[in-house]
């Protein structure tokens, strides 16, 4: 209780209640906008936070991060096109219900699923905090080094499909990192004899090029699309009302999006996902998910957003990011010398309870302006693509120049947002290089302070969380392996397997052309045997 | 097409047009640098194996290359085609902005941070074709509205224009603290 009230007193600020209003009204705005989303606006205004006290500039980011969801759900009901990219399990069932003349149920549905998942997630965690307060000091540099290992390997890993270029684009991180002068030798690496390389690449110029820059130029490659949109009318109350109907699913959703939320490198989409597969399979009528159920609703909703709070847990506790949004919050930390990890939690309980309260009373805020503001707010999803998109270059431009003032930061931005422009086209994530650049730092620290007083490699695990962590790594990798087997076998199969032949129209003419010429080949043949036949022939007339 | 080929490329998550292309340079990239790993970092002596300067960058490259090379192995199509020049003329495209950007980016500290915004976005939006004079008017105030916030506001760090040491006195270092 003391910690609670702790926790009140560093927000009852006025700053603090004008960045918690800013960023919850802000990120829903951002959410409802879609295209934008809050990697590129967090990735923007994080410069400005660094002249904010950190609990200003955190509450900010935070706001941002936890009420974009809200917002993102509609859009993804109103015209099936999520506002972020966790939002796209919401439009299987959110805009059937808008074609059936049921969006207003459906945004109130989704309001109320995401402000329970907000606030349970929120909860549990300040009911665990003490717990957490006892377990973090057991993480020494070997355990963070194995939890940051742990936790690249399972972003690597999330992109199924895609895991080697994952793999690669996070060693890719990994090295952007190393750029510059070595801290403990003093040493260059990889500078080439340019000045400009000495500093190192700054994570935020890699950020705004990969997150802001490339959304820019893809948005602005784009076309704009019409938009028509339904008019709602009347309250949107009822959503909690039916959301108590569902006590199972929204608590369970809430539970995973809570327990996938504090794993680094899994995030939303795992949680979401098992959350929806749960709902469906536990429901009395399944066929209905896909075509506007309520309980699917709720389950991609609820889980989505208990995983900002959740989010927070490796972050604050450890100082490891599990996504790229809060490694971006990693830099506040950095900035104002504030280093998360067991020593927050052990000597400033008090600020990590505040982050959960503002992350509660943000929850609230948003909850009250959507109820009130969704007829107004919907207009914004009306915006030009393309306007956006110029938009969002004026803006990045506040994000890199206001850094160092550096026109070469603002070059190496344009660059790599070139570069996140080509991997959007190809479908290939972005994440792993921003993770590798921030757990690469985290590693080469940690594993060489680990190592000092190792002599075999036993030693190295020996205590207890470090075997667990080391079993978890060795436990992830062999069930991937079995995956890509299992994959490999499938596509063996798939090769052998005797199919009927295409179907379709060039494949048909392609066939009846070759049916065609073998009839017509050999009606010539038998046609010029007959009038000039071989001489080897026996049985022709001589 | 053989079978095999069109079962894998029906499995490939994402397009395959531009990929060759994509895996090819980053594979040559992470080469290029593995071949200056030892000319760019430094063997420390008296330090140990996992403590060396050159000990993470080995790592992050030999991890490149190693990966990279996979996955080009494993791409559908490692062939280049016309529909992979089409795309890089899509890549190609996008430098238009890049160059927009940058001229932006050297303006600034001539112009001056206001004038610039008002002018980029009035001269962006045109471009992508809005013409209307609601479009170009929202556009200006847009610009207007970020360097109030930004600048005015938040204190962010620009520079004042050149082109402000022709104002008198106070306008002056008015418009130097806040545009």
């Amino acid at each position: 209780m003391d910690l609670i009230l702790d926790g009140l007193q560093i927000l009852a600020r006025w700053d603090v209640m004008i960045a918690l209003l800013v960023g919850s009204i802000g990120g829903v705005l951002i959410g409802a906008i879609p295209g934008v989303g809050p990697a590129v606006a967090i990735a923007i205004l994080l410069p400005a936070t660094f002249s904010m006290d950190p609990i200003v500039g955190l509450t900010v980011l935070l706001g941002i991060y936890g009420s974009s969801m809200y917002g993102g759900a509609i859009p993804a009901i109103l015209i099936n096109t999520p506002g972020t990219a966790v939002n796209a399990l919401t439009t299987y069932d959110g805009y059937p219900m808008t074609t059936r003349g049921e969006a207003r149920r459906a945004l109130s549905l989704a309001y109320s699923a995401s402000f329970f998942g907000g606030v349970f997630s929120v909860v549990c965690l300040i009911l665990f905090a003490p717990v957490l307060a006892r377990i973090a000091p057991m993480f020494g540099s070997r355990e963070i080094f194995l939890a940051a290992l742990l936790g690249l390997i399972l972003v690597v890993i999330a992109h199924r499909g895609q895991s080697l270029i994952a793999a690669g684009l996070a060693c890719f991180g990994i090295f952007l990192h190393t750029i510059g002068l070595e801290p403990v030798k003093y040493s260059k690496r990889f500078t080439f004899d340019q000045s400009w390389l000495s500093s190192g690449v700054d994570l935020i110029v890699v950020v705004l090029g990969l997150f802001a820059i490339s959304q820019a130029i893809f948005l602005l490659r784009g076309e704009d699309e019409k938009v028509r949109l339904t008019k709602l009318r009347g309250g949107l109350f009822q959503g909690l009302r039916e959301l108590g109907r569902h006590p199972r699913v929204a608590s369970v959703s809430a539970s995973l999006g809570v327990l996938m939320g504090m794993i680094p490198g899994v995030g939303e989409f795992t949680a979401q996902f098992l959350s929806y597969t749960y709902a469906q399979r536990s429901s009395e009528r399944p066929d209905d998910f896909g075509h506007g159920a309520s309980e699917g609703l709720i389950a991609a909703e609820t889980s989505n957003n208990a995983v900002p709070a959740a989010a927070m847990v490796p972050l604050l506790a450890l100082g490891i990011p599990g996504e790229a949004l809060t490694a971006m919050m990693l830099s506040v930390f950095y900035v104002h010398n504030v280093v998360p990890g067991p020593a927050l939690f052990q000597n400033d309980m008090d600020f990590v309870v505040a982050l959960y309260l503002a992350l509660l009373i943000l929850n609230v805020l948003v909850l009250i302006f959507l109820l009130f503001a969704t007829n107004q707010l919907i207009k914004v999803v009306k915006i030009p693509n393309r306007f956006l998109g110029a938009a969002i270059l004026t803006l990045s431009f506040v994000g890199v120049y206001s850094l160092r003032n550096s026109v070469t930061d603002c070059m190496l931005a344009a660059g790599f947002g070139i570069f996140g422009f080509v991997l959007k086209r190809l479908s290939l994530p972005a994440v792993p290089i921003v993770l590798g650049m921030v757990l690469g730092g985290i590693m080469e620290v940690k594993l060489r302070a680990g190592m000092a007083r190792v002599k075999t490699p036993f030693d190295f695990i020996d205590r207890p969380v470090a075997m667990i962590l080391f079993i978890m790594i060795v436990g992830v990798l062999i069930i991937h392996l079995r995956h890509v087997w299992q994959e490999r076998k499938s596509l063996k199969e798939a090769k052998w397997q005797s199919k009927h032949r295409s179907t379709n129209f060039g494949a048909q003419m392609s066939r009846r052309r070759s049916f065609l010429s073998t009839e017509r080949g050999k009606t010539l043949r038998a046609k010029r045997s007959k009038y000039a036949p071989r001489s080897t022939d026996k049985n022709s007339p001589r | 097409m053989s079978k095999d080929r069109s079962e894998e490329i029906k499995r490939f998550d994402g397009p395959l047009r531009g990929q060759a292309l994509f895996a090819i340079v980053f594979f040559l990239a992470a080469a290029l640098l593995l071949s200056q790993l030892g000319s760019e970092t430094k063997w420390a002596k008296g330090t140990k194996f996992f403590a060396q300067p050159r000990f993470w960058p080995a790592v992050s490259v030999i991890g490149m290359l190693l990966f990279g090379g996979l996955h080009l192995w494993k791409l559908p199509r490692r062939s280049l085609t016309r529909v992979d020049a089409a795309e890089w003329l899509v890549w190609a495209k996008a430098l238009e902005y890049v160059a927009w950007f940058m001229g932006y980016v050297w303006l600034v500290p001539r112009l001056g941070y206001l004038p610039m915004t008002v002018l980029f976005m009035l001269g962006l939006a045109y471009r992508l074709g809005y013409r209307s004079r609601k479009m170009l008017w929202i556009s200006a105030i847009f610009g207007v509205v970020v360097v109030v916030v930004f600048k005015g506001l938040l204190n962010v760090k620009i520079p004042g224009g050149a082109v402000y040491e022709y104002l008198p006195g106070a306008l002056r270092s008015f418009f130097i603290l806040n545009f």
